[in-house]
């Protein structure tokens, strides 16, 4: 087991623990950088849907995990950062290194926007109401058909920046780095958030709101910050996602995708970074596990590869179901205790990380 | 006339949600717990009812069917809170909605497995007749839909006012501590309510299927349901119904009033509207913590 | 002199029950004021209200001499008002570390886009915000719990955390509400030492609800017993103790019947 020795108070305050921290952080991406020369083009099209519903899965996780504030409606956040994407970048001519950030930007106004009137609801209501919002978006675009298309979609076009192209799949290994630059760049956002007093604010109104406010938090205000950081940073992943996919309309972003991106970040493990990464890779690299699976026993059995529809939803649902019954703290919490394990050998207790139930706990009391 | 006619159509409708949103508000009441399964157990109520009526699978009596359909679903909650919800006791409210989303899609997958994805049609005694009250010719699936939903609110009323096992279950709804140092099995109690609440999805999904045809995705429909609830009130049973005949009657109106785009979209915007400007309408049974 | 907090003849009622009935007191300077009464006498609604958590339907609270009605409760903590809370209401999935850096919320000078950045302001600033916390954890002999998870950490220490917490807003007025219930002897004891140095050494006037009347009696200056929401006696630890009035409140002298069986 290792000790580390702290001997000022920046050990606390600086992106990496020490030097080994940061070198198997930067060895990471390192990797990451490095794999377009690795893998073909389809993979390399994977790890860039990974990174994606990544990025996505942080936007929520700052409200969820951080701000304890449940959204079951994160998909109209896409909408909002995809549509504004494409729709600047088709009709005012605004190039990608502009449009993309406005995107995430009227993105998290829109966000903000949701927040104020609902900063009075707790948990189950407030994910009533912005499952109400992921209903509407879908309606709305078809309401807002003239600028929107409605039902026939938006194509969205190849990105330019400084005479530079990238395409999905004319170049992907570009797309894959355009990709990869943006998850670096919200990774260090959002650990910026948590090492600074905003991000102890957003946790102060996680666990309880009477104390944060008598230690001066303003609660509507801390929550619409929140939900507007949530949002656009959902809504960039929107964007990318959009740009990822090439056409989308107006049931690109339904409910369900909304309901997927919660179920991600529990089965990453709420309230950490690498629980929105080991999440999306679930999320995204599930289907194509199945197909191979699926595939893989047909060949063996002889049979021919028959889909069964829905499976996909299934097998989600069922790890999902293990996972909340067993491992509440998602596949992050394994890691760690696995983690543990290993460093404290021999001598790891089972009961290190019991878990504290708080019986007859009741949340009609706010 | 025209009129009247939406008017019963909507209120068969509302009906239906209606039943569902009194098993959302039911577990919610005694456990806390949301349900988001509540819409795809009546899916699997319709289901198997349809398994074992319908001439291609079982082909029992209809009336024979029925009670086996909404025993079987009954049990079906029973069990499920006994094995599964159990273990959240003491898990935040959000874990809970979280893993009853999953539940449904597994639920969801299960009943296309078996039933297939194909719309089918529940071959009920009372499809495609009509009954003239009147001057108006209401079709007979709508009237059984109303007189039975009336005839189940009459029953719960009256079990949970007089029956011992009603009472036990509002108390510990109230105060489980309390209610388990009175000599209330509050666990049992609660499976009980699961029990209760799979049951009365049973009749709702039977009911909703002799109005079409059902396939594994109408479980969606208790998202609807579950915006019934909230906006007739999610602490109270009456208040559930109610709810759910609004959204019901509504419906046929906003479609036949309002653009075909806006008149999906009229229950949600309820809902939101009444959750932004009404929370404390709703909230009646949230309290203020005490500090 | 005028006082630091007055509360001018408050009222509130919770439908039809009175929970606090035309109590008026007021709070010096460098004094440790307690409350004492009888559960559901209304101390702990007294703090609710000065945190503002409540709005009296009547009467007026006042903080060096500026009402404090027209504030909402986030904005307590910036006048320098800090409290702890009777069933202790930490942030539990946070460090005590972070726990005590939330108290300095009302010391925040960065902004959303340079703390998104992290500027080398907003580093200067953490450490500053550092500084201060580490003081508090010295004071309360708090470090070898730093980085230990509130959810993980005994009763007793969660209570100490609660006192640094509010420490930390490094306020003129602490409102203290039962610092000591659920403490062994020896933790109540500490309690006292700390009561006794944060008034002197730190400057702090202290206002605390508690029914260990062994401390009371041996850190305050004055004492209001309440009882049914209303002024019972006002004095020093001894006048109240001794109050007849007290006694018949504490121990229900309505009764001849139930007197005899007390």
């Amino acid at each position: 087991m290792r000790t580390l020795f702290k001997t000022s108070y920046d050990a606390d305050i600086n992106l990496f623990r020490d030097g080994r921290h940061a070198m198997w952080y930067g060895l990471l991406l390192a990797i990451a950088i490095v794999l377009p020369f690795v893998l073909g083009d389809f993979e390399l099209g994977e790890v860039a849907h990974v990174l994606i519903w990544a990025i996505a899965g942080m936007g929520l996780m700052i409200l969820v995990g951080q701000t304890g504030q449940p959204s079951l409606g994160h998909a109209s956040f896409l909408a909002v950062g995809c549509y504004a994407n494409v729709i600047l970048q088709n009709d005012y001519g605004v190039p990608f290194i502009l449009s993309l950030p406005i995107a995430g930007l009227i993105a998290g106004l829109a966000g903000v926007a949701i927040a104020l009137p609902t900063s009075r609801l707790h948990g189950i209501y407030l994910g009533i109401a912005t499952l109400a919002v992921s209903v509407l978006t879908g309606d709305l675009i078809v309401i807002a058909e003239p600028v929107t298309k409605g039902v026939f979609g938006l194509y969205a076009p190849q990105i330019t920046i400084f005479g530079i192209t990238i395409d999905r799949y004319g170049n992907p290994d570009r797309f894959y780095w355009l990709i990869l630059a943006v998850t670096v760049i919200v990774v260090l956002l959002y650990k910026n958030l948590l090492r600074s007093p905003l991000g102890r604010s957003f946790a102060a109104v996680r666990d309880s709101e009477v104390s944060a406010r008598a230690m001066g938090v303003n609660i509507p205000r801390t929550k619409a910050v929140s939900f507007g950081l949530s949002a656009g940073i959902t809504g960039i992943a929107g964007a990318l996602m959009g740009h990822y996919t090439g056409i989308f309309n107006n049931e690109t972003f339904n409910l369900i995708m909304s309901i997927q991106l919660l179920l991600m970040i529990v089965i990453g493990g709420l309230g950490s970074i690498h629980g929105a990464f080991f999440g999306a890779i679930v999320v995204a690299l599930l289907p194509q596990a199945i197909v191979f699976v699926r595939d893989t026993v047909s060949a063996v059995a002889g049979t021919s590869s028959v889909a069964i529809p829905g499976m996909e939803t299934a097998i989600f649902g069922i790890i999902l179901v293990v996972f909340i019954l067993f491992e509440p703290m998602g596949i992050y919490g394994r890691w760690v205790k696995i983690r543990t394990w290993f460093e404290l050998f021999p001598f790891a207790r089972r009961d290190m990380f019991r878990r504290q139930r708080s019986y007859l706990k009741t949340e009609r009391m706010r | 006339m025209d009129v009247l006619q939406l008017f019963v159509s909507g209120l068969a409708n509302g009906c239906v949600y209606g039943l569902i949103a009194l098993g959302f508000v039911l577990i919610y009441k005694a456990t806390e717990q949301v349900n988001f399964a509540q819409g795809d157990m009546m899916m699997l109520g319709a289901y198997v009812t349809l398994g074992l009526h319908n001439a291609q699978f079982m082909g029992l009596p209809f009336w024979v069917s029925v009670p086996i359909a909404i025993g079987t679903m009954g049990l079906f909650g029973y069990v499920l809170d006994m094995l599964v919800l159990r273990r959240m006791f003491g898990q935040s409210q959000i874990a809970v909605v979280i893993l009853t989303i999953a539940l449904g899609f597994v639920f969801r997958f299960f009943a296309g497995l078996i039933w297939g994805h194909e719309p089918v049609a529940l071959e009920t005694p009372f499809a495609g007749r009509y009954v003239p009250i009147g001057p108006l010719v209401l079709g007979l699936d709508e009237v059984v839909i109303i007189g039975v939903t009336i005839a189940l609110t009459v029953g719960l009323y009256f079990f949970f006012s007089r029956a011992k096992l009603g009472i036990a279950m509002q108390a510990s709804s109230q105060n489980q501590l309390a209610a388990y140092y009175m000599g209330i099995p509050v666990k049992r109690v609660n499976s009980m309510i699961w029990g209760l609440a799979g049951a009365i999805a049973a009749i709702a999904g039977i009911l909703f299927a002799s109005k079409g045809t059902i396939d594994p995705s109408i479980g969606l429909l208790g998202i609807k349901a579950f915006a019934a609830a909230v906006i007739g009130g999610f602490g109270s049973l009456p208040g559930a119904l109610l709810g759910g005949l609004v959204v019901g009657i509504m419906e046929p109106f906003a479609s036949r009033y309002i653009t075909a785009g806006y008149a999906l979209i009229m229950p949600y915007l309820l809902l939101f509207l009444i959750l932004v400007f009404r929370p404390h309408g709703i909230l009646a049974q949230m309290h203020s913590k005490k500090v | 002199m005028t006082a630091l907090l007055e509360v001018d003849n408050v009222t509130l009622r919770f439908g039809g029950v009175v929970a606090v009935n035309k109590v008026s007191f007021s709070v010096e300077e460098g004094e440790v004021f307690a409350l004492v009464g009888p559960n559901g006498a209304g101390k702990s609604t007294l703090f609710n209200l000065i945190s503002r958590f409540y709005t009296p339907v009547e009467g007026d609270i006042r903080f060096e001499g500026r009402s404090i009605l027209d504030r909402p409760s986030h904005e307590i903590a910036r006048l320098g008002i800090a409290r702890t809370f009777q069933n202790i209401e930490l942030f539990d999935h946070a460090t005590v570390l972070q726990n005590l850096l939330v108290g300095r919320h009302r010391h925040r000078r960065s902004r959303l886009w340079n703390e998104l950045l992290f500027t080398p302001f907003v580093r200067q600033e953490e450490r500053r915000h550092r500084e201060a916390v580490e003081k508090v954890i010295d004071f309360l002999d708090l470090q070898a719990y730093r980085d230990k998870y509130i959810a993980g950490l005994p009763y007793g220490v969660r209570k100490v955390v609660e006192m640094g917490r509010a420490l930390a807003i490094e306020p003129r007025l602490l409102l203290l509400d039962e610092p000591a219930s659920g403490l062994s002897v020896e933790e109540t004891q500490d309690v006292a030492f700390w009561v006794e140095d944060i008034k002197t050494q730190m400057g702090i006037t202290v206002i605390m609800v508690e029914h260990d009347m062994h401390l009371v009696s041996a850190v305050s200056d004055r004492v209001l017993a309440l009882a049914d929401g209303k002024t019972v006696a006002l004095g020093t630890p001894h006048e109240v103790q001794t109050h007849p009035k007290v006694i018949e409140a504490y121990i229900g002298a309505a009764d001849p019947a139930e007197r005899a069986v007390a």
